[in-house]
């Protein structure tokens, strides 16, 4: 069996034990750890398909940013997820069912249909000689500019969302106000005063 | 049989996507579960478009699926804010606690 069969073997099924976990997991924070960990995994499943810029991509995005975005939340607010479990083994059966056909349909679809499945009519994008990233380059930036313009549109609009939505503006903090310390005058502070003997100021 | 080709590939984004169907089932009231269970299905997708971009030598496949990564990221960040925002005001993640706009 060659190398990359065995390392699909590898990544894809400590995949789907991360997943189990994730969906398991008493604590979600050893559930944000299986997302991580699948995450990772699902990298290295893109490497050996030869998408080194996704699975880049990937470790980068949802390792980085997505799975620490749930670590801080997670960390920030405090309560007690065990009374979220609650309704755990009463939807399971439901979930299981769904779950499981969903699955067994697909995989019939896949292993009947794959070999009846034409070839397909015409190739797009052709992968070509370049390499992975110079390829995605290429088109990215010419064939899809329209799209990934939009999709930096989208992300900025996440990004002010997130913001305006999380963002308050707390009572009782004492801020400097830089133009009342400038607009400040001698005589609003500072006055003088004649004490008579024996009664003292004020 | 044990040769790995795009069946194998196509086996394991379908088994991703259940697991993640499943966990909504599961964990039905926990908002960020809910979110994360999310990630697992868009997961699924993506190995699912790679592995038809790897084996018909097209990078549209590729393209896409930068492209659900983007969507997926903004996402999250929308969803966890509004789950801390929710909080905020609740204290507490669970969906049932979110019905106050039930008729």
């Amino acid at each position: 069996m060659p190398v990359a069969d065995i390392l699909f073997y590898l990544f894809a099924s400590i995949t789907v034990l991360a997943a189990g976990l994730v969906i398991t997991a008493r604590n979600p924070m050893y559930s944000v750890l299986g997302l991580i960990v699948a995450f990772f995994n699902v990298g290295g499943l893109f490497i050996i398909l030869g998408a080194e810029f996704l699975g880049l991509l990937l470790l980068m995005v949802y390792v980085g940013a997505v799975a620490v975005m749930f670590l801080f939340v997670l960390l920030t607010i405090n309560i007690n997820y065990e009374v979220l479990k609650d309704g755990f083994t009463r939807y399971a059966p439901a979930g299981v069912v769904v779950g499981a056909l969903v699955l067994v349909e697909i995989v019939l679809a896949v292993w009947l249909g794959i070999h009846n499945m034409p070839a397909p009519a015409f190739v797009s994008l052709p992968t070509g000689e370049a390499q992975n990233i110079e390829a995605i380059g290429q088109v990215l930036f010419t064939n899809y500019l329209l799209p990934f313009q939009m999709s930096a549109l989208i992300l900025l609009v996440a990004m002010i969302g997130a913001i305006v939505l999380t963002h308050r503006t707390r009572e009782g903090v004492r801020r400097q106000n830089i133009g009342q310390q400038v607009l400040r005058q001698r005589k609003d502070s500072v006055y003088l005063a004649k004490p008579q003997s024996g009664k003292g100021v004020k | 049989m044990l040769t790995v080709g795009l069946t194998h590939y196509l086996t394991l984004s379908a088994t991703l996507f259940a697991l993640g169907m499943l966990g909504i089932f599961l964990n039905r009231k926990n908002v960020i579960l809910i979110l994360m269970c999310i990630e697992l299905m868009l997961l699924g997708v993506n190995i699912n478009m790679v592995a038809f971009s790897a084996f018909y030598n097209d990078l549209a496949g590729q393209i896409f699926t930068f492209f659900i990564l983007t969507v997926a990221a903004a996402e999250v960040a929308i969803g966890l804010a509004i789950v801390t925002v929710f909080f905020r005001n609740r204290r507490s993640v669970d969906v049932d606690d979110a019905a106050n706009l039930k008729g």
